[in-house]
């Protein structure tokens, strides 16, 4: 292997070659994605004051403040629990800002200064200075028969970390075929090292690639064979009891729904005028808990404070605030949720891996039944009566049963009027390392037209249908959903890093880094399904990085049919477009 | 005797195979059992590795116990963005 081949993965099972045997067409084909960058609009920004006792406290937008701490405090020399580290509020990260870039720099010079340090990245410098996602070169051959089967898949990922080594191929190679129900399948990977900036996470980061390549081909088979894409998808869909393409085993998944919930929608059989072409892709992402800690303080007016430690991008401590409201039974207007720094709370690992409503949302119920278990106890006390005696039920203390006695129920608000006399504050507690998130499938339906003068690309219908397992704040899911699907559409159609002959990047800027705008999109529909998650409480699955995932294939396969020709690198900008169709602007 | 799945690229690392046996009742047991039996592995799970039992991966869980018969895989070590 190659010196600057950093890490290589293999994954999958059964025998390829046997597979493409059986097959009455095999499509081999070739894909390139361009690097592209999370486009947050906050720039990176942190202060820093370091003091002569060597204590420091450091403010910055990160999606990980613990994680910040950790490298900082390392890097500083420091003891951990001298540096204080406050996230600010964060305009956008999208697994940017999982890392440090300017923070260790500004800890330094205010400890040199003797002097807070504020440190503000330009644009420019966000998108030279900090990581865009891998850039890609992937080849993959599929198997099918007439009918519909795939006999085989097969991938070769090659992903360019930048300068550094980086272990995004592994979830490439995991990812690539996830959705599929394959006796056959393979997967090869390398990171390679090139003189290009470090790569960062990027939703989802290393499955859209993959995935991209993968559903094209499904694609052209399905064009070839003149079978009809959801139909094929649904025949080899993975569901409970598939062995994935990984390794693991599925339980409980919902793809299928997914898939039936696109076939039954108007979109799907709406009609196309003349130019215009449809696309569609399934998507996938693993999704993780983690470590995490949550305090609830109950305060003697009746109302709830909820401390927890991962910066909310994506309306996070409403949702907290909503599973902590039905836990207790008061209404979530008493209950205000905020992101503690890092001397508040234990260590909580980064808000990344669609982790944060999951895992915190998981902490908070556990909280809430450790202080519904101490507010349990406090009426047993004024009762007189065994503490098993007592249940809690629509937000009060009540006797178990007619054999506790009889007593009014007692308010969440009572209870907590007279803590101080019967035993202090009341709070609850949960420290964990959460498992079992439960993995996420998503499928994407487009209806795009290209003008073939001009090359650009017009999305006209988007409708998205992706397993919430339960969507605790509906409008927030629809806007993970929404907001994935946009970035993804960028992705597929103008995002790129572009360097001149000189080697430097060329568009290091928002007027020429083309990430779409409202005036690009069309309303984007959501659908979203609830097939629970046994390994959380409510069902919850994390949702924020699977949208991500199929944009990129669905555009370029409805791009692919309206064109008549088989588009195999992104983005589709004009250049591109005009030159698959023949053409000159 | 718990069956571990490892993915493709740690065939050789385990004498070129990608299904190996270890004594263990729990994840701890199985990593120190797959490092003594394999040490070509130890550079791997000291990177990180995840685990998978009956299809639910775990990322550190040293005390979660693997019933008789359990599907385990390991895995790279989950990150996200």
């Amino acid at each position: 292997m190659s010196g600057n081949v950093t890490s290589h993965s293999e994954f999958g099972h059964g025998d390829p070659a046997a597979g493409f045997a059986k097959a009455d067409k095999v499509v081999e084909r070739s894909f390139k994605t361009a690097a592209t960058h999370q486009g947050y609009i906050e720039p990176h920004a942190a202060v820093a004051s370091v003091t002569t006792d060597g204590k420091a406290d450091l403010w910055c937008c990160t999606q990980g403040h613990f994680f910040v701490r950790t490298l900082c405090a390392g890097m500083m020399g420091m003891e951990a629990s001298q540096l204080r580290v406050t996230p600010s509020e964060i305009g956008g990260g999208f697994g940017g800002k999982t890392t440090v870039f300017i923070e260790p720099v500004a800890l330094m010079l205010s400890r040199k200064a003797g002097r807070p340090v504020k440190v503000v990245m330009t644009r420019d410098e966000v998108f030279r200075a900090t990581g865009p996602t891998v850039s890609t070169s992937i080849d993959v051959k599929i198997g099918m028969t007439k009918d519909g089967r795939i006999t085989a898949g097969e991938a070769y990922l090659r992903y360019s970390g930048g300068a550094f080594p980086c272990g995004t191929i592994d979830m490439g190679g995991q990812a690539a075929f996830a959705a599929y129900d394959l006796e056959h399948v393979r997967t090869y990977g390398w990171n390679v090292l090139t003189n290009r900036p470090k790569e960062a996470a990027y939703r989802a980061p290393g499955a859209p690639q993959a995935i991209y390549a993968v559903e094209s081909v499904v694609d052209e088979l399905c064009l070839a064979l003149k079978l009809d894409p959801l139909d094929v998808r649904l025949k080899n869909a993975a569901k409970k009891g598939t062995k994935s393409s990984y390794g693991p085993t599925f339980p409980d998944i919902g793809l299928v729904a997914t898939l039936e919930a696109a076939k039954k929608h108007p979109h799907y059989t709406a009609p196309l005028a003349e130019g215009q072409a449809r696309g569609l892709s399934c998507g996938f992402w693993f999704n993780f808990g983690g470590n995490t800690c949550v305090s609830l303080n109950v305060n003697t007016d009746g109302t709830v404070g909820i401390t927890e430690g991962n910066p909310d991008i994506g309306g996070s401590r409403a949702s907290v605030s909503l599973m902590a409201a039905e836990e207790l039974g008061i209404p979530y207007e008493q209950i205000r949720t905020i992101v503690a720094d890092t001397n508040s709370l234990g260590y909580n690992d980064v808000t990344d891996g669609s982790r944060v409503t999951f895992a915190v949302g998981l902490a908070t119920i556990k909280a809430a039944r450790d202080a519904v278990r101490k507010m349990c106890l406090r009426a047993a006390k004024i009762w007189d009566i065994d503490e098993e005696a007592v249940e809690w039920k629509d937000g009060a203390a009540v006797p178990a049963g007619p054999n506790a006695g009889r007593f009014p129920p007692m308010t969440l608000a009572e209870i907590a009027a007279d803590s101080f006399a019967t035993g202090g504050p009341i709070a609850g507690h949960h420290e964990v390392n959460v498992d079992g998130a439960g993995v996420s499938f998503g499928v994407h339906l487009v209806d795009v037209e290209v003008d073939r003068d001009t090359g650009a690309t017009k999305v006209l219908r988007y409708t998205i249908f992706q397993d919430a397992g339960k969507a605790v704040h509906p409008d927030y899911v629809e806007g993970q959903m929404q907001g994935g699907a946009v970035q993804g559409i960028g992705w597929a159609l103008n995002e790129e890093y572009i360097y001149g002959r000189d080697g430097r990047l060329q568009n290091a800027g928002f007027l020429d880094y083309r990430i779409p705008v409202a005036s690009d999109l069309p309303p984007i529909e959501t659908v979203i399904l609830e097939i629970p998650n046994p390994g959380h409480p409510y069902g919850v699955r994390g949702v924020g990085e699977t949208p991500i995932v199929p944009p990129l294939a669905a555009i370029s396969n409805a791009v692919s049919r309206a064109i008549g020709t088989r588009m195999c690198e992104l983005p589709m900008s004009p250049p591109r477009i005009l030159k698959a169709i023949g053409t000159t602007a | 005797m718990v069956k571990v799945q490892l993915w493709g690229s740690l065939r050789s690392a385990a004498d070129g195979r990608t299904e190996v046996e270890v004594e263990a009742k729990n994840f701890r047991q199985l990593l120190d059992g797959l490092r003594a039996a394999h040490p070509g592995l130890a550079p791997q799970i000291e990177r990180g590795v995840s685990m998978s039992l009956n299809g639910v991966i775990y990322r550190e869980a040293w005390f979660t116990e693997i019933p008789p018969d359990a599907e385990v895989v390991l895995m790279p070590y989950m990150t996200g963005g």
